[in-house]
C-alpha cells in the first residue's frame, strides 16, 4: 500500500464543534483512515507544535483549521500549518467569516479585559491583574499569547485555498471535501479551483421546504421568534420573523427553518455578494408592506417602521461581522471647534 | 495604528483636510436636478462625487457601507420624490433600506448623519445646491471619518 497522505486539525477561536462535526461523518472516517495519517489534531490527541515546525515544506497534504483568529497563538499555528501544508481549508464559518467570536469585534481588548477581569460580579481582582504577553519569574521568563483587539477571518493572515462555512459543516459537506481529496490522492481527479467555497452556489431558501409566497410577497410586522407561534408550512419570513435564508449560502439542507427555527446566516454570503448583512438588510426592507397611503408617510414614521429590527449589526451579521466591509466597529472623535 | 502614529495623522488631517463625499443620484430626477443646478451655475463646495443610477433603489446597502470602507466622510442618496418614481416605488423601498442603514452604521460606530437620503426632482437645481451645501457643512463639523482617524 502507498504511503498514507498526512493531515492536520487544528482549532483557533473556535468551540470544538468543527472538531466534532469531523467525527460525525460516521464510517466515512474510516476512508479518511484509509488513506490519511493525522499528525495534528490538539482536541484528539497529544501532538506538540515543535514536531509540525520540524517537518519539511508542504509535507501535510490538508490541514483543516477551525476558529476564528484571536490572539497571536492562533496566528502563529496558521502560519505554520500554512507553510507546512499543500492545502489550507477554512473549516466552518469562525475560519471563513469570523463566526460568533467575531461578534467580539463590536467592542475591543481593554472592554474586554475590563469585563472579564475586573467587573463580572464573580470576579475578586482589586489590582487589575490582566495576562501579559511576558512576564518574568524567578524561573525564568514566561510567555502567553497576545489577545488582539480585532478577531480576523483565516484568510486575512494566510493564503486560503478551500472555504468550508456551516456552524459546523454539515456532515454532507464534509463528505464532499473528504471525497475530492481521496480521489485527488487515489485517482488523481483534479481538485476545484483554488477559493472555491466546498457548498452550493444558491440561496438557502431553493433548499428550504417552506412554502413561500411567489408573488407580491408583503409582510405587515416583524416579529421576534417568541412573540407567535409560526405556521409549520409557510415560509417563516413571509409570516414576518427574520430569516437570514434570502442572504445565505444554501449546502446544509435548510436545517434549522425547517425545524422551525429562522436561518441565522452561518453559511455566509452567497456566490453574488461579498456583504451577507447588507444583502439581507436590502431583502428585509423590500419585504415590508406599501401601502396607498405611503407617499404621506414621514420619514419619522419610516424610522419607526425599521426600529421594529432589533439590533440589525448583530442580526445580519451575527456569523460575518469580521469579513463585512467595515470589519468592526469605529469611534467617531468629535471634530474640535476651532 | 500606534496612538502616536493616530496623532500625527490627526494633525495632518487638521490642516488640510476636506471631506469626501459620495453622491448617488438617480437617473430620473436627481441627475437632472443636480444637471440643473450646474447649468444654472449654482455655487456648491466641490467636495463631492456624483454616481448616477438608473433608481436610487439600485443603491445596494452594500455599495453604502463599501464608501464607508473606503473612506468615505459621508454618503448621500438622491432619488425622485415620494408618488414620483420613475419605477413607481423604488423610492420607497430606498427609504426603508436608508433608515434601516442609519441605525446599521450607528451601531458600527459611524454618527447617521454621516448618511442622508434627500429627494430631489429635475426642476429642483436649487434644492440639490442647498442639499450640497447642508451635508457638506454637516460632515465639516463631524470631522473625518472614524475609519481614517484609527477607530478604536
Amino acid at each position: 500500500m502507498a504511503e498514507k497522505i498526512k493531515i492536520a486539525q487544528y482549532w483557533g477561536a473556535g468551540c470544538g464543534g468543527c472538531d466534532v462535526a469531523l467525527l460525525d461523518i460516521d464510517a466515512k472516517i474510516l476512508d479518511v483512515h484509509a488513506i490519511a495519517e493525522v499528525v495534528f489534531w490538539p482536541i484528539g490527541f497529544d501532538g506538540k507544535l515543535k514536531d509540525i515546525e520540524a517537518m519539511p515544506d508542504k509535507s501535510i497534504t490538508v490541514s483543516f483549521y477551525n476558529g476564528a483568529i484571536r490572539n497571536s497563538e492562533n496566528e502563529h499555528v496558521a502560519k505554520v500549518l500554512r507553510q507546512k501544508s499543500v492545502i489550507m481549508i477554512a473549516f466552518g464559518s469562525c475560519a471563513c467569516y469570523g463566526g460568533t467570536p467575531g461578534l467580539a469585534n463590536v467592542t475591543n481588548k481593554k472592554e474586554i479585559f475590563e469585563t472579564v477581569y475586573k467587573n463580572t460580579p464573580s470576579t475578586d481582582n482589586p489590582n487589575f491583574v490582566t495576562p501579559q504577553p511576558h512576564i518574568k519569574v524567578k524561573e525564568g521568563e514566561l510567555e502567553l499569547p497576545e489577545f488582539y483587539d480585532s478577531v480576523k477571518t483565516l484568510d486575512e493572515v494566510v493564503d486560503v485555498d478551500y472555504f468550508m462555512p456551516g456552524c459546523p459543516p454539515t456532515t454532507d459537506l464534509i463528505a464532499t471535501a473528504v471525497d475530492a481529496v481521496a480521489s485527488y490522492v487515489t485517482k488523481g481527479t483534479p481538485l476545484p479551483p483554488k477559493g472555491a467555497v466546498i457548498a452550493s452556489d444558491k440561496t438557502l431558501c431553493d433548499e428550504c421546504k417552506r412554502e413561500r409566497v411567489e408573488k407580491g410577497r408583503r409582510i405587515e410586522r416583524i416579529y421576534q421568534a417568541y412573540e407567535i407561534k409560526p405556521d409549520p408550512k409557510k415560509c417563516l419570513l413571509d409570516q414576518g420573523i427574520i430569516c437570514l435564508g434570502p442572504a445565505t449560502r444554501a449546502g446544509c439542507g435548510a436545517m434549522c427553518p425547517n425545524a422551525g427555527m429562522p436561518c441565522r446566516g452561518c453559511m455566509g454570503p452567497t456566490k453574488a455578494v461579498t456583504d451577507q448583512g447588507s444583502s439581507m438588510l436590502s431583502a428585509l426592507s423590500s419585504l415590508l408592506n406599501i401601502t396607498d397611503s405611503e407617499s404621506s408617510l414621514s420619514e419619522e414614521q419610516i424610522m419607526e417602521m425599521m426600529m421594529q429590527v432589533k439590533d440589525p449589526l448583530g442580526t445580519f451579521y451575527a456569523f460575518t461581522l469580521p469579513k463585512s466591509p467595515l470589519k468592526r466597529t469605529v469611534t467617531e472623535k468629535k471634530r474640535k471647534k476651532e | 495604528m500606534s496612538s502616536e502614529a493616530a496623532s500625527q495623522a490627526e494633525m495632518h488631517e487638521d490642516k488640510a483636510w476636506e471631506p469626501k463625499l459620495l453622491v448617488f443620484c438617480c437617473n430620473w430626477c436627481s441627475y437632472a436636478g443636480a444637471d440643473l443646478a450646474g447649468v444654472s451655475r449654482l455655487q456648491m463646495p466641490p467636495n463631492f462625487r456624483t454616481i448616477r443610477v438608473m433608481c436610487s433603489a439600485r443603491v445596494d446597502p452594500e455599495f453604502v457601507m463599501r464608501a464607508f470602507q473606503k473612506g468615505a466622510d459621508g454618503v448621500l442618496v438622491a432619488g425622485c420624490h415620494p408618488a414620483d418614481c420613475h419605477y413607481i416605488g423604488g423610492n420607497y423601498r430606498t427609504r426603508r433600506r436608508i433608515a434601516l442603514l442609519k441605525i446599521l452604521i450607528q451601531q458600527f460606530g459611524f454618527d447617521p448623519d454621516r448618511l442622508r437620503l434627500e429627494w430631489v426632482s429635475a426642476g429642483e437645481g436649487e434644492k440639490f445646491q442647498k442639499t450640497i451645501i447642508e451635508f457638506t457643512n454637516k460632515i465639516k463639523e463631524l470631522g473625518p471619518s472614524p475609519m481614517k482617524t484609527g477607530g478604536d
